[in-house]
């Protein structure tokens, strides 16, 4: 469950941008799609608590984050938001199943090899636990983060723009996997894109 | 899965990064580590050689090569002194004196020195027999425990000794024809009596009027008269030796030091009489302080290397950092706070301490070994390379107090990393 109401970021330069009102359901996907530069980034910052708003609240799972600040805010984060950048990164010194126990770890949950396990093989990623992620082809990297962002069964999965990199058997693999993670764990997914292969596989869509 | 660990992997991940900052602070603390060791052991050394003497009388020379030959046994002898010259202290109502021992040096056994002495030096050494006796004739030996071990030396083995200090291995020495006959053999202590080779004063006279004799060609005769001559002498007996024999110099206790006489009397001596007076806390006490001035210079330069490899553990990490940005970002949205990224840096910080410090002690340890084994021939100076002292515990707390300021400033910028800002960049 994620709702957004009367947001808008000032930027450092004074420019204020506003966004969209925005409410979806558990388990429900839904795309965020706009020309780039028209704040599609800013946007899922701010829904994800990496950004202060100028004016509105954000809510996930019934708990306005912006009365969270701090630590408690990170905390939230790790337990109740899954995040797939552009570009896949990892602690690099770290192998791909430590990333994942890390993930766990830092979001004060016990360490569930099982699961790691099970989600890699989903991600046909199976025995690349003991690889380092910088050994990795860049689409095993980025089918990784999806791997991390889910670890933790979030309640809420923010992409940005998770299939750029991807071909297109690949991209359909990667949305079918991120909507059945997503509805497996009751989780909503929002994803931010300007890839115009998605829009007709995602009935939901907000534009900026 | 815990912060040592993770900053175990990042610092383990590019190991040649932090190298270079481990191999300085290394440096540093082993440098320090060797300047306490040496210094400690130096003063104790110092202290335990002292046996409460409160003055050393000898030839007129320079106090200090009196002071370092007499007690130390280390470098040359002023000259020798007439018995006739120092029968006043040996007086029992001597106002100020309380107690005198003679030394008679300048012989030695494979490096290691002989001298003639009288056996209550011993008690004033507080050096213990191990085996046998103490020795009671000419040409009888106790040899410290350094001294039997280094060589095999057992009781009742003879050998003999070489004219002058020689090292060993010189092949131009001088051997003096008469055997000496290991009696006693001492237990170990902190003391120089480890490194000597104990006999009568007056072996002496008999070892070297061999030479002067006739050039050695009845030595045989002259070896067994000698020892049947000396038969008699007990080596209190000195006194009744002919007053023209000569010893090297005289230890000297006080019956009270502190006394108005004793402060005087060696200013008394050496104004009055042919003999210097040297008093051996003051000499040892100018030593020091030539050595504390050197030390001053050193820890200048210990210094230096701290601060430097102070320096290169800040610049590594906050290389480091420029490179991680975006793993720390991560980690934020992963859950951790700031507090969580500045504890890791600043446990990468303590974790190069560490290793150097480690590192370090071992480093120091083992070049006192290696120094060990050079000055115990040199210097006639004991060194347990492997002790360790309480200060290098407190050093450990400076590594870390160190590793901590080191890593403060780029833990304070990870945990200021902003998420939004370096991941929409990044």
């Amino acid at each position: 469950m994620l709702t957004a109401n009367n947001l808008s970021y000032r930027y450092p330069g004074g420019e204020t941008l506003s966004f969209p009102e925005l409410t979806c359901a558990a388990g429900e996907t839904r795309l965020l799609l706009g020309k780039s530069g028209s704040g599609k980034t800013t946007m899922l910052q701010l829904l994800a608590g990496l950004r202060a708003p100028a004016t509105g609240s954000v809510s996930i799972n019934g708990q306005d984050i912006g009365r969270l600040s701090g630590t408690a805010l990170d905390h939230f984060r790790g337990q109740n938001v899954g995040m797939i950048f552009q570009t896949a990164h990892f602690i690099r010194a770290l192998t791909v199943g430590q990333n994942l126990e890390l993930t766990q770890h830092l979001a004060g949950k016990s360490v569930d090899r099982d699961r790691i396990t099970a989600l890699l093989e989903e991600l046909d990623l199976a025995g690349k636990a003991g690889s380092l992620p910088g050994k990795l082809s860049v689409g095993q990297q980025q089918r990784a983060a999806i791997a991390r962002a889910l670890v933790n069964r979030p309640a809420v999965l923010f992409a940005d723009e998770p299939t750029s990199a991807l071909d297109d058997e690949n991209t359909c693999r990667v949305v079918e996997l991120l909507q059945r993670q997503a509805t497996a764990a009751n989780a909503t997914l929002l994803i931010v894109t300007h890839d115009n292969r998605l829009t007709d596989i995602i009935p939901r869509q907000t534009r900026l | 899965m815990n912060l040592l660990w993770l900053s175990w992997k990042n610092l383990t991940f590019k190991p040649l990064n932090a190298l270079l900052s481990i191999l300085l602070f290394a440096l540093s603390i082993g440098l320090i580590s060797l300047l306490l060791s040496l210094r400690e052991q130096a003063d104790e050394q110092f202290d335990n050689n002292l046996a409460g003497i409160n003055l050393v009388v000898g030839a007129k020379g320079s106090p200090l090569e009196l002071t370092l030959n007499s007690m130390y046994h280390v470098g040359y002898a002023t000259g020798n002194i007439p018995l006739k010259q120092v029968k006043a202290f040996f007086n029992p109502k001597h106002p100020i004196v309380a107690d005198v021992i003679p030394l008679s040096v300048g012989d030695s056994y494979r490096g290691y020195r002989i001298v003639g002495t009288i056996p209550k030096i011993l008690e004033w050494y507080d050096a213990k027999l191990a085996q046998g006796a103490v020795w009671q004739h000419d040409f009888e030996v106790v040899v410290g425990a350094e001294v039997a071990r280094n060589n095999g030396l057992q009781l009742g083995d003879k050998f003999k000794s070489n004219h002058g200090i020689i090292d060993e291995g010189d092949e131009n020495n001088i051997e003096h024809d008469d055997d000496f006959t290991v009696v006693g053999i001492l237990a170990p202590g902190a003391t120089v009596m480890d490194q000597l080779v104990l006999t009568t004063n007056q072996t002496y006279w008999h070892s070297h009027e061999n030479h002067a004799d006739a050039g050695g060609d009845d030595y045989a005769g002259h070896d067994h008269a000698g020892h049947d001559h000396t038969a008699d002498h007990a080596p209190a007996s000195l006194m009744e030796e002919d007053p023209e024999k000569e010893i090297t110099s005289l230890l000297v206790k006080y019956r009270n030091a502190s006394s108005f006489q004793a402060l005087n009397f060696p200013r008394n001596i050496n104004e009055n009489t042919e003999l210097l007076a040297a008093n051996p806390a003051y000499e040892i006490s100018e030593v020091r302080r030539q050595f504390d001035s050197g030390q001053r210079i050193f820890g200048i330069l210990v210094l230096a290397i701290t601060i430097v490899s102070a320096l290169s553990i800040f610049i590594a990490l906050f290389s480091s950092l420029r490179e991680r940005r975006y793993e720390l970002a991560l980690m934020r949205t992963m859950g951790a706070g700031r507090a969580k990224l500045f504890l890791l840096i600043i446990t990468e910080g303590l974790l190069v301490a560490v290793i150097g410090y480690l590192l370090g002690i071992l480093l120091s340890h083992g070049i006192l070994s290696v120094l060990a084994a050079n000055v115990q021939d040199d210097f006639r100076y004991t060194l347990s390379p492997w002790r360790f002292l309480a200060e290098e515990g407190w050093l450990f707390f400076a590594a870390l107090f160190i590793g901590f300021l080191a890593a403060v400033i780029p833990a304070v910028q990870a945990a200021r990393t902003d998420i939004a800002e370096t991941l929409t960049t990044g």
